[in-house]
């Protein structure tokens, strides 16, 4: 029998930027609120303090900062023919865990989606007609809200970050040095780009040559010193190269520890538990609404925490799961397309191109989480899909991350990956060669979603996720199309030689690609086609609030963050001028 | 740190179905956070209750009077003298424990006098010693204030003290030598603000508790007021106008903003002033930490006697050590960040002839000071673990003698002995590790 605790105002599952952002607003605007994070407490000087925070193989080979999945893990399959297995080892994303989580270990590469991206059917079918969005049985939808309406709250969350880049759009007006393409934003970067070192110079340069437009990409990591306005300090970037997979022991990337916690630590009417896992939404016997949550401790001790709200934080796979797990929604069904819970999931499409050089020492080991020169002509609806046959696209960005001497050697094309051969090539090319990545949307379909596992299940005995995924058609047209532009510009730095890593056959989990998954929770403008409204409420059980990714009908070539953010700012805005006046539905159909 | 008090009756929820929602907030928390205690609710509010707990922020009170994961004003936190272990006492208005029972009378007592509630004599690491210059009206509306915070029902542990301090008595005839027969006496050939800096520098502020140095009896050598002293194992810096160890180099704004947010131009607040800025001086309002800055700007430099310059191998071993482990943070010039990464030249703390400073940051680590305006508890992370006692004293003597500084060396047998008395761990060196000493 779990012990019940005193009842709060609203209770957050998972302590990451949704948890932090959620926080931070509803205890300002006077709620009791607890967060409970399944992981352990993480703060800097101990957890990845500048001393030991560049280890390769401490924190990316042996996964430090990750979910271990001996503990909890999902099981995969490419289609519903397959019987889904348990993902054993951290391949294709890399699950985060902990105060912070993937805001900890992130790149700290801040977007904002494409005003086109947020009516991908509505747009794509009244420029390409309906076969464009309905091909390669893609059940792509609007997502019930607009790049308007979401501004301000990604300008919220750039404050909030100190984001660094150069505006291309403000207020309507195009702005050199920028990207000519971004929806408009009502104020420019809180901080100027980072210093552009010499692989994105060269880049940039190329693909002006090409008449492209090349501009800096926007960033978490700190660019100068920053204050933000919640009085949180962040120190400027190093360009120590180990950014995403690791922490920051100088303050200089965004994250939930250097933005939020300083400010939300202060504050009484915050608590925030650690190494406490949420097992389920507890409902009315009438499913309506939501009592609060069952969690169990990491000594194995049970709680029922009672709140007026639950707020679903954590990553997109665990609330997709939660929702199942608890009741609440339709589950999908991809025989009958019906039910919502678990549809429209989607991934990240993702492919490279190495360049080599002879002439040109880049020094790659100078680096940074999202330190690139990026072009997004061919993202979106950028440019003119007429006869491609795909909608969607990517940014194509020049981009050194860093130079970590396991993960980041690349060699050329027919180079054995071990041995005296692959020993040479590494020593010849680690100083001349570096990467451009291509950084593709990916469009839902039918087939993809997530359901529970029949068969296996975790250690609190709850049946797993189960994650049934391949690429559509639509995306390795896509993706051949962008990495195709992305070699345009890697001949045009005239190298010695290219090579091309497309993507290529069916989803794999092994190799690694992008923590990106998006879907599952959809939001939309009516409960038929959507789990969520445009406030992240679930229609069926108004007073749970699911955050994150999942909300996101399909995926834009962007990484997600700033979205995930903004929607969690926009969640924020509604609840404390609408909902907390009256609790209940924030959108009637 | 947070505790959860008394249950405060849930507002408007009682007898509500499941299922029915109410307007929110709807359950108020019972969590009492020690600095939310400090901060005044209702601004402009000038009670008596208000005006105590000012004085109590500036009085420093809860630096002492809490343990780690205690209760605010609880106390039980050991203070360590060279006389041995003193506990602070409870002072929360628990009856038995506290000082709820007390008088006025026997709160100003003890403030002006250092007596007990029963006459008998406290010992001074509570520093009655300046709280002799606090007036009496402040003296109650401390006592009225925290006659207001939650009582605690809890008895900190013995002093564990050495003879013949030990024998309470003893200190009356201390107090005959050591304490001041009178209280706060304006200047009158200096400004009202010189004099309310003296006031909080001398008085309520209790500054030179830390940075006065003692004499054997563990009295201020009163002839070297601010000179700087030790405390807690940390060297406190000197707070005259002397330009090297001291403040001299700052501007009074420059003062008055370390005191506001711990953290200026030139440097910022670790070890126990971290705990002087959360605690007191960021609650301070901007004529009071002015007035500080005036009166110590007004300090005459203390003696000064550049050292000798350490050799040119220690400062390039030093060189490369910084180079490797510091200069991530504090730059390559040692330039730092501003108000983030404390710059490292001309620096005070620094460049105090006790090393103890520097030695105690490298081998533990600190962090900075926080407020309601500086939230960022910026942390400088231990490197007991990395550098060895040769390496320590090496980059110290180097950080001591660079960008402006002058100091003398480091030897490494200090930071052993440090690195012992704090109980940190040693350097494990591997057979190929490339660095046995």
């Amino acid at each position: 029998m779990p012990t019940t605790l005193n009842a709060v105002d609203a209770v957050l599952v998972g302590f990451g930027w949704t948890g932090a952002i959620m926080g931070q607003q509803l205890c300002d605007a006077g709620l009791n609120v607890v967060a409970l994070e399944r992981g352990p407490w993480r703060d800097t000087s101990t957890d990845f303090a500048t001393g030991f925070a560049q280890d390769e193989l401490r924190y990316m080979w042996r996964h430090h900062l990750f979910q271990n999945v001996s503990d909890d893990t999902l099981t995969i399959r490419n289609n519903v023919n397959e019987e889904a297995l348990p993902m054993r080892h951290l391949g294709s994303f890399l699950l985060g865990t902990g105060v912070g989580s993937g805001g900890v270990h992130w790149n700290g590469q801040i977007w904002r989606f494409l005003p086109t991206d947020f009516q991908t059917r509505s747009h794509n079918e009244r420029r390409y007609g309906k076969k464009a969005v309905s091909d390669y049985n893609m059940t792509v939808q609007d997502w019930g809200t607009t790049y308007d309406e979401l501004e301000p709250f990604y300008d919220q969350f750039d404050k909030l970050c100190g984001t660094t880049g150069k505006a291309g759009n403000l207020r309507g007006r195009i702005q050199p040095g920028g990207n000519p393409f971004e929806g408009p934003r009502a104020n420019e970067y809180p901080n100027p780009p980072m210093i552009q070192t010499y692989a994105p110079t060269l880049f940039g340069k190329a693909a002006a040559e090409l008449g492209r437009h090349p501009f800096p990409h926007p960033t978490g990591n700190m660019s100068r010193a920053y204050t933000n306005p919640l009085g949180a300090q962040m120190g400027a970037c190093t360009y120590c190269g180990f950014c995403e997979k690791f922490g920051c022991g100088n303050y200089s990337k965004a994250s939930p520890q250097t933005t939020v916690l300083p400010y939300l630590l202060q504050k009484s009417n915050f608590t925030l538990k650690t190494e406490c896992e949420v097992l389920r939404i507890e409902l009315t016997a009438d499913k309506k609404r939501a009592t609060g949550v069952t969690y169990v401790t990491s000594a194995g001790e049970e709680f029922f925490q009672p709140a007026e709200m639950v707020i679903l934080s954590a990553y997109v796979l665990q609330n997709v799961r939660l929702l199942l797990l608890s009741g609440i929604g339709k589950p999908y069904d991809p025989k009958t397309g019906e039910g919502v819970v678990g549809k429209n999931y989607a991934y990240q499409t993702m492919s490279s191109v190495n360049v080599f050089f002879d002439d040109k020492i880049i020094n790659p080991f100078i680096g940074a989480g999202a330190l690139a020169t990026v072009i997004d002509d061919f993202n979106g609806d950028n440019f003119d899909h007429g006869g491609l046959g795909f909608i969607g696209g990517a940014y194509i960005a020049g981009m050194v991350t860093g130079g970590r001497p396991i993960e980041m050697i690349y060699t050329p094309q027919g180079t054995p990956a071990w041995g005296v051969e692959w020993k040479h090539a590494a020593a010849k090319n680690y100083l001349r060669s570096f990467s451009l990545s291509v950084h593709g949307s990916c469009m839902s379909a039918r087939g993809n979603y997530l359901d529970l596992d029949p068969t296996y299940r975790d250690i609190h005995g709850r049946p797993m996720l189960r994650m049934t995924f391949d690429f559509t058609q639509n995306d390795h047209k896509m993706s051949d199309y962008l990495t195709d532009r992305a070699a345009e510009v890697a001949k045009a730095m005239n190298p010695r030689e290219i090579k091309l890593n497309r993507r290529t056959g069916s989803w794999s989990v092994t190799p690694y690609q992008t923590t990106h998954n998006t879907g599952g929770a959809i939001m939309g403008d009516n409960p038929r086609n959507s789990v969520v409204n445009k406030y992240l409420q679930v229609w069926d059980v108004p007073n749970v609030f699911s955050m994150g990714s999942g909300a996101f009908p399909q995926n834009a070539g962007y990484n997600p963050t700033g979205t995930v953010a903004a929607l969690a700012y926009m969640s924020a805005d509604a609840i404390k001028t609408q909902y907390l006046k009256t609790p209940g539905p924030l959108v009637r159909t | 740190m947070r505790f959860s008090g008394t249950v405060v009756p849930l507002l408007g929820v009682a007898g509500l179905a499941l299922g029915q929602t109410v307007a929110l907030p709807a359950h108020p928390s019972t969590v009492i956070l020690p600095r939310n205690l400090l901060a005044t609710p209702n601004a402009g509010a000038v009670d008596r209750v208000d005006r105590g707990r000012y004085l109590a922020a500036a009085g420093d009170c809860l630096s002492c009077h809490l343990r780690q994961g205690g209760e605010p004003f609880a106390g039980g936190l050991a203070v360590n003298t060279p006389f041995g272990v003193i506990y602070s006492a409870n002072i929360t208005p628990d009856p038995t424990t506290g000082i709820g029972g007390w008088t006025g009378d026997q709160f100003y007592h003890a403030m002006h006098d250092g007596k007990g509630a029963h006459g008998e004599n406290l010992y001074p690491a509570f520093p009655y010693t300046s709280f002799r210059h606090v007036s009496r009206e402040d003296d109650d509306a401390i006592f009225e204030f925290l006659k207001s915070v939650p009582p605690v029902n809890y008895t900190p542990p013995k002093n564990d003290l050495h003879f013949p301090f030990n024998i309470r008595t003893f200190l009356g005839a201390w107090n005959l030598l050591y304490l001041d027969s009178h209280g706060f006496q304006a200047d009158p050939n200096q400004s009202p603000q010189w004099n309310r800096g003296a006031y909080l520098v001398n008085g309520l502020g209790h500054c030179g508790s830390c940075h006065t140095p003692k004499n054997s009896m563990g009295a201020d050598k009163s002839a070297q007021a601010l000179h700087g002293s030790k405390v807690d194992d940390w060297a406190t810096p000197d707070l005259t106008s002397n330009t090297r160890v001291g403040v001299g180099q700052w501007s009074a704004d420059d003062i008055a903003e370390f005191l506001a947010t711990g953290r200026n131009a030139h440097s910022a607040a670790g070890g126990p002033m971290a705990d002087v800025i959360t605690n007191s001086t960021s609650f301070m309002n901007d004529g009071d930490r002015q007035a500080i800055a005036v009166y110590l700007k007004s300090q005459p430099a203390s003696p000064d006697s550049p050292p000798v310059a350490p050799d040119a191998g220690t400062m390039r071993r030093g060189a490369e050590i910084y180079s490797d482990a510091c200069s991530s943070c504090h730059l390559s010039d040692g330039a730092g960040q501003s108000r983030i990464f404390p710059p490292l030249g001309k620096d005070a703390m620094l460049q105090q002839s006790d090393p103890s400073g520097v030695e105690h940051l490298i081998l533990a680590g600190t962090q900075i000071g926080v407020s309601a305006a500086r939230p960022s508890a910026l942390t400088m992370p231990s490197f007991a673990w990395k550098l060895t006692d040769q390496e320590i004293a090496d980059v110290s003597t180097y950080i001591r003698n660079s960008w402006g500084n002058q100091a003398s060396a480091v030897p490494a047998a200090d930071v052993g002995a440090l690195r012992k008395k704090l109980g940190l761990q040693t350097v494990r060196l591997t057979e190929n590790s490339g660095d046995q000493p």
